[in-house]
This record gives C-alpha cells, structure tokens and sequence, in this order.
C-alpha cells in the first residue's frame, strides 16, 4: 500500500469530523512547555547540498584511526554481500512479520536464526531478537525470576566483572521490579569471579547468578564450576557471552556437570554488524526447553500446510502484547529484524569454521598484541590467566592522557578503565580482532613507546 | 448450550468451585469459558501453600488467542495444583469439570461460599454475556 500524504483539504475534513478547527487542540491537554518546536543540537532546516555536505564532514571524523577499542563492541570484517543482500527491498521494507503468508521469507530468515543461534550456544530454543545485548540480560533476568518458583527472594548475582553497562541497564529496567541484584567481586590476580565472593552467598536464597563469558576484561571464567555452584544453591545460572567467541569456547548449553546453563544472552552486534557509533545493535536470548514459557519475544516454526508444503509461524509469543495485554512481560522485545537478517546472511556466509577463524584470529592477535605493548618498559598484564580477544593493561602513566596522545596519532588505544573501576588506576582494556594485522600492532607498539617517552614528568609521577 | 452442573458454585469470572467437604474446594473453569477460548495451549498454575484472598489472580490458561487470567473464588491457601495440566492443557477442553480441574484450596471461611453464585444465577451470567 503506498504511503499518500494528507492534503490540507483532508486534514481540514478529519478535523471537522472530530470537531476541532486546529490540529494544536487535538493536544490542548500538554502543556505547551513541554511540547516541542525546536531541539537543542538540531539546526534548522537544509538544503540537500548543505545536509550532503555536513554529512560527509561528520563521517570523516569517523574515517580515521586504527581502532584497538573493543569493550562490548567489536570491529570485524564483514563480507560486502551482507549488506547488499540485507539492504535488498525484500528485507529492508519488512515489518515485524505477524501475517505468515505476507512474511514467509522473513520468517523463514528468523527461523534459520534461531536454528543457527541454538547450535552456537548449544540451547533449545532463541528467540527472534531484543533490542541489544544490555537490555537482554536485563530481560533474562525478568524471566529467571518468573522461571525460578521456588526461589522468594528475587536476589540475582552479579559479578562486576559483567560489562558495566549491562549492569546499569539491568538495574535500571529491573531493580524497581523488586529484584534484588547483589554484586559479586572480582579476584584481583585473575579479573575473573572471586570464588570466596560467591561462597558467601551459598546456602542463601538466591534466584539467579550471571556468568559473563569472556567477562568485561576479556578474561575466561570458569563457566563450568560457577554453573555448578548456581544450579547446587538453587539458582538459574545466565550466560553473557560473545557469540564470535563460541566457535572456539565451550557452548553454554553444555556447561557445568548437568543441564548447562539455563538462559543465554549476548550482544549480536559482532556476527555482521559494523561499529556505527553505538548502533544500530541487536540482542541474543536463548533458553532451555524448560523456561521457554517465560521467554520474552517471539518464535518462529517451521510447519506444513495442507499440501506438504513447508511453511513458517510465529509460533510461540505468550509473552506480548497482543497475547497478554497489560500483562505482557516483555519489556524491550523490539525485535531488531534487519540486524539478524545481516546476522544471519553473515553467519551463512562464513559458516562454523569461518566463525572459528575470525575467533581465533582474533585472541591470535590480541596475544601478540600484549606481548608487543608489554615489551615496552613499564607496561603489564593485570590480570593472569586466559583471555579471548581482549585483555587489561596497566601504563606507567595516566591512562587517559596517554591515550589521547595516541588518539592524535590515529590510534585508538583502548579504553581507560578507571572510570568503571577506581582501583584500575592507569589500566586499559585493549582489543585487537583478525582486522588488526601485524603492522597495526606494531605502529601500536611503536606510538606507545614514543608517546610514553614524551610523557611529561607530572603524568609519569601519578604511577606508584 | 453450555453445561452448567447443579451441584457446583460459580463467579461471575466463570471459575466453577466443588466443595470437598473437608474444608477444601476444587477450582476449574466452565464449559462456557473453555468454549469462548478455544484451544488451550497452556496452563500456569500457582505454587502450592500459597496464601490467597478473594478475586486474586492465581492462575493464567492461554488460547492461541489470549492469555486469560483465573481467580481465587474465596480467601485460603493453595492445596494442590492439577500436575497433569503441564503436558496436557487440552484436558481442560474436553472434561472441564472432571479431569480438567486447575486447583485445590484448603478455605479459610466456609461461610464465603455461600456468597458464589448457584447454577441458575450463573446460567444468567452466561445468558447475559452471549446477547
């Protein structure tokens, strides 16, 4: 149906049938303060030229640089044809598919997702995306305490070595839910969950406790002891996981010595999405059989119709709006159709070992990367023990005066962590994917040794 | 025509209630209301023990439809729960009054089922609602 503007004429009829005269006192009942005509940030109208013109101003300043930044969100390569197919009109236009003989293909593509997403984490079902990785762990937490019955006391662990956003968004959707999040330290020699942290709560009332994996410093947790310790103190044990680092981890349905774990989320912004400023993002959840009633969102089935012929359904949503009204528990589920689309054709594009490589590449280059940076004097690990694509270092001087030095250098030297850890005083979260290549890590190496060289006295004096 | 046994109490929400004669009742929804869903695809069931009073929503069946929610007839607490629901939410299609029953309650006042409604009020409920 093509979209037709209402002519003045029409929109003078649809106000005469309402009785009105203006289209303002259809909102006579805002105050006009809040209304609004003109946004800070935002000039007024352009000229095609002129918006052209300022568009390309703004993508240059994204143009430059070697990215060593990773942090939740990752730069990998991605096939051309992702995009040229996911752009196609067929799926570019496609609304949230409820009528199935208007959206086979799309829901043929969601189905092949949740297959795809069930083998990568080794879960029974997932479901057809939320809106990014934060806001699914904050609806796998929902849902744990919904699943868990016999746990009363809402009290979810967190590790703080789960990605400090997630965590914020998680607490923010819930914590007026009435859910009690508790934190859960990390061990300063390993950055991973401090055992004797967790103990503390054994034998308490606890609903669900979070494993990230890789956690928020890159490091490997030992996913199969802390799946163990939540499933022999009652609670639900939820995956935060990498979907690239699958292809090369264990998968989270086949953690600890029983079931695995019951709830997995993550973020699917690195399987064919690019960095584009924060966004466009989409979230991953997948759950055991078991819980698929409390699931958030929707899934598609595969079925046959009268003639045999394959067709596909939504065919599980009990959880929406439409089904449940104002009883509807999906808070976020805004389903995020073009990026699984992308996600989808991207994973069917580079296949399993494909996925491998990109993974092991990726913790290829990122070893070499901190046995280059911690080659230069003064430079070290701060944690041991492994890591995937990402790990933490500690600078001999102030970490954010030294990465903006490397930033005039076009190198994007990682992420500061101090603001998010105090007591990571002058350490960086660095990254490298299969992007990076040898030659980037050394002109990394290279710009780190002349820039802390250059370090004046003063920034050098803050390290202890 | 719905089946609307005599020897039961209803609400106005069309959960049917038997008295056990042992200070619990049996909960379940009418032939009307199971016709009026449809297909039941599922059934949530409350935790037994659970304290409830009068007009709480306790339990939820879902169509293909809609998800609809069941309420406690009387104040008590949760005796049991129709375990067979689980695997088999059509059971409350085909026997709503017998092997599709959702839940027991040990009540707090007997006194409050005289307050339900008798077959005839209730057949007025129906007849009401299907003008």
């Amino acid at each position: 149906m093509p979209f037709i503007p209402h002519t003045d004429d029409d929109i003078q009829a649809m106000l005469e049938a309402i009785g009105v005269s203006t289209i303002d006192d259809l909102f006579d009942e805002i105050d006009p303060s809040l209304r609004n005509v003109s946004l800070a940030g935002i000039p007024e109208g352009a000229g095609e030229q002129a918006i052209t013109r300022l568009m390309h101003e703004r993508a240059n300043l994204d143009a430059a640089g070697l990215n060593f930044i990773g942090a939740g969100a990752y730069e990998h390569h991605v096939p051309a044809a992702v995009w040229e197919l996911a752009t196609r009109g067929e799926f570019y236009s496609a609304y949230t598919p409820y009528q199935p003989e208007a959206s086979q293909g799309t829901l043929q593509l969601v189905y092949e997702y949740q297959t795809m997403m069930c083998g990568l984490t080794g879960m029974d079902v997932a479901n057809a995306s939320l809106y990014d990785g934060a806001s699914a762990l904050a609806e796998a937490v929902l849902m744990a305490v919904r699943a868990n019955r016999k746990s009363k006391s809402k009290r979810v662990l967190m590790p703080a070595g789960v990605h400090p956003f997630y965590r914020e968004v998680a607490h923010n959707i819930c914590a007026n839910q009435g859910i009690d999040f508790q934190p859960v330290e990390y061990d300063p020699a390993t950055g991973t969950v401090d055992q004797a942290g967790l103990a503390r709560w054994a034998g308490e009332d606890v609903t669900a406790l979070v494993i990230p994996q890789p956690n928020f410093f890159g490091g490997l947790e030992d996913v199969d002891a802390l799946t163990d310790w939540a499933h022999a103190n009652g609670a639900l044990a939820i995956g935060v996981v990498n979907p690239v680092s699958l292809a090369v981890l264990s998968e989270p349905g086949g953690w600890g010595s029983g079931d695995g774990a019951d709830i997995v989320v993550g973020e699917g912004q690195p399987l064919g999405a690019p960095l584009a400023n924060g966004g466009p993002y989409f979230g991953i959840l997948c759950c055991r059989r078991a819980h698929v009633r409390q699931m958030p969102g929707r899934v598609v089935g595969r079925t046959q119709d009268m003639e045999g012929r394959d067709g596909y359904v939504l065919t599980l949503q009990p959880r929406e709006q439409h089904i449940r009204r104002s009883k509807a528990t999906s808070n976020i589920c805004t389903n995020q159709g073009l990026l699984v689309t992308a996600a989808t054709i991207h994973m069917s594009l580079i296949g399993p070992e494909g996925l491998a490589a990109v993974a092991t590449t990726s913790m290829a280059r990122t070893a070499a990367l901190a046995e280059r940076l911690t080659g230069i004097e003064g430079v070290e690990r701060v944690f041991d023990g492994p890591f995937f694509h990402e790990c933490v270092l500690r600078l001999p001087a102030d970490a954010d005066a030294v990465l903006a030095a490397l930033a005039e250098r076009d190198i994007f030297g990682g992420l500061a962590l101090a603001g998010f850890y105090p007591e990571l005083d002058n350490a960086v979260l660095v990254c490298a994917t299969e992007t990076r290549t040898e030659g980037d890590i050394e002109a990394y190496g290279q710009a780190l040794t002349e820039v802390l060289a250059r370090m004046p006295d003063a920034a050098r004096a803050s390290v202890a | 025509m719905s089946d609307i046994p005599k020897d039961l109490s209803y609400t106005k929400t069309h959960e049917w209630i038997g008295n056990d004669g042992d200070g619990t009742i049996t909960v379940g929804i009418t032939d009307y209301a199971q016709s009026s869903l449809g297909d039941l695809v599922f059934v949530e069931l409350p935790e037994t023990g659970t304290k409830v009073g009068a007009g709480d929503g306790v339990a939820v069946v879902e169509s293909v439809k809609a998800a609809s929610d069941i309420y406690a007839p009387v104040d008590g607490e949760i005796a049991e729960i129709n375990e067979q629901l689980a695997d088999s939410p059509e059971l409350v299609n085909e026997d709503p009054f017998g092997q599709g029953w959702l839940f027991k309650m040990a009540i707090d006042d007997e006194t409050a089922l005289g307050e339900l409604l008798d077959a005839d009020a209730y057949k007025g409920v129906v007849d009401d609602a299907e003008d």
